[in-house]
């Protein structure tokens, strides 16, 4: 009985969210297109045969940043920024009425839009195996449906940093500044723009011990075939979905708390 | 036309626009950090792409700075002038608060691009500007007038260009309403704009000075600054910025006749 009337929300929140983005899809679409700078850097890294160095193929590298891209674009996240614009405009006093965290709305709202996406994705992908006929390779189930947990991993990662983030929004109301700011390793240390296995030793050497070379470099290593520890990462993001859970259980308790309403 | 009262107006937007962001006191710091993170994220790529090749696409890392350094020139810029004011644009029409805009005795375009002003993006100027005068002393520039007028035409026509671009991309709201995540397609486009033009393989560099001038906008100051630039590029961006600007001028003018307030 309690389980179905779960099952109820978790489906009536996610065909709401869905088809609100399927009245974007014009701008999802646009969303996915700026996702593209994967693509620029695996031009200057081909180009200039850098690569070479790092011993990785032409073909794998460019597998790889087409991986990086997918992951990237079901792992983006946007909390904070719905969070703030609600909270400023005084929407969210009605969310906590309801008998549901409004975190549940914002999760399911993620969840719809990376639905939408999905095809949008797979179209920018079709023009990539056109200009690159020579990397178009096919994954194994298992290694696809574990690439598929480690990219769902990172996404609750990132929603659970940013959800952090947001509940900043009870203390400074314009808590997207700090997002900005966060933002920024997550760029430049993910594998994103790079891979990891191209870093420095004395990069190597700490940035294991951060979540962001777990957020993409690992999903895509995975799905596209290069050597990593699978194993080993998809236990740290377990291990770090673990440790920022009970910090956003945390904060979400003493900022509900700490919460006045607009207008009082 | 009336140069004084416009000054006058600007004197005035100023005062209120500054007022109303030194309200968020810790948000400004917070986006100085951001900037510094990002400035040394970038130089680090940088230092990745360079670490087992002398040069890339013909340029040694100590002239790739020049680029990175105009490149957070213009960035600033874009963060305290352009982005503020273009995206309200969007805001305007979809509440039809343009309406407003069109009927105050003072050029629409005027208004709309000079009414906010956003002080973080100062700091982003300051540090570009700061990069450019290191990377002088390490490439052994020596300064003179020619130089010095050169450069600076060099680096205003890169400013109208990209003003233009932005201009260009938030007056297609008027038929689109959303554009929003437009700009976020153009702005992940500029990014490729921190690195020289050379590097990227021979179609995308067609792509790049054609259809988005982003060759235009860091490559060529940068050649300027290095000595390379014969005349004709320079002159070429300077026409290429004339038309860019009386374009997205005409094309302001022709979109309005388009416009329908909202509600009507």
């Amino acid at each position: 009985m309690i389980s179905n009337s779960i099952n109820r929300k978790i489906f009536t929140l996610l065909k709401v969210q869905y088809s609100n983005m399927l009245e974007y899809r014009v701008e999802i679409a646009l969303w996915a297109i700026s996702g593209i700078i994967p693509f620029f850097m695996l031009n200057i890294w081909t180009n200039n045969n850098l690569n070479e160095s790092i011993n990785i193929s032409d073909v794998m590298l460019s597998r790889y940043f087409l991986c990086a891209f997918f992951v990237r674009q079901f792992s983006v996240v946007w909390v904070v920024f719905s969070f703030e614009e609600d909270s400023l405009m005084g929407k969210v006093s009605p969310y906590l009425i309801q008998p549901l965290n409004p975190f549940f709305r914002y999760l399911a709202q993620h969840i719809a839009e990376q639905i939408t996406r999905f095809p949008f994705a797979l179209i920018i992908a079709v023009f990539f195996f056109i200009f690159n006929p020579e990397s178009m390779w096919i994954p194994n189930l298992k290694i696809l449906l574990l690439s598929i947990i480690s990219t769902f991993f990172s996404f609750i990662i990132q929603f659970l940093i940013q959800s952090i983030v947001a509940c900043l929004c009870f203390w400074t109301e314009k808590a997207s500044s700090i997002e900005r700011l966060l933002f920024i390793p997550t760029l430049f240390l993910s594998g994103l723009l790079a891979p990891v296995a191209s870093f420095p030793e004395y990069v190597k050497s700490w940035i294991y011990l951060t979540p962001f070379p777990y957020l993409i470099d690992l999903p895509a290593n995975l799905l596209s075939g290069n050597t990593t520890n699978f194993r080993g990462g998809i236990g740290i993001q377990i291990l770090w979905i673990l440790i920022l859970f009970p910090v956003f259980r945390k904060i979400w308790s003493a900022g509900t708390k700490k919460f006045t309403a607009m207008g009082s | 036309m009336n140069p004084r009262k416009y000054l006058k107006v600007y004197a005035k937007f100023l005062h209120t626009s500054l007022a109303s962001e030194l309200e968020y006191k810790t948000n400004i710091f917070i986006d100085l950090i951001t900037a510094i993170l990002s400035l040394i994220g970038s130089i680090f790529l940088l230092s990745i792409f360079f670490q087992n090749s002398l040069n890339i696409g013909g340029w040694k890392f100590e002239e790739a700075l020049i680029i990175q350094g105009i490149y957070t020139i213009l960035n600033g810029i874009t963060n305290t002038w352009f982005n503020p004011n273009l995206t309200e644009i969007v805001k305007h029409i979809r509440e039809g608060t343009l309406d407003f805009v069109l009927l105050k005795p003072i050029d629409s375009q005027f208004f709309i691009s000079s009414k906010k002003i956003n002080p973080s993006g100062f700091l982003e100027i300051i540090l570009g500007l700061c990069l450019l005068i290191l990377c002088i002393r390490i490439n052994q520039i020596n300064l003179n007038l020619s130089f010095l007028t050169l450069s600076f035409i060099t680096i205003i026509c890169s400013i109208c260009i990209l003003y233009s671009l932005w201009f260009f991309i938030s007056t297609t709201t008027i038929w689109f309403v959303k554009t929003w995540n437009a700009t976020e397609v153009l702005r992940s486009f500029l990014y490729i704009g921190r690195f020289p033009l050379n590097s990227f393989s021979f179609s995308l560099r067609i792509f790049f000075s054609v259809f988005i001038p982003i060759a235009f906008i860091t490559t060529i100051p940068s050649e300027v600054f290095l000595g390379l630039s014969q005349l004709w590029k320079i002159s070429l961006e300077v026409i290429v910025a004339i038309v860019f600007l009386t374009t997205s001028r005409k094309f302001w003018l022709f979109a309005l006749k388009f416009y329908t307030s909202a509600s009507s």
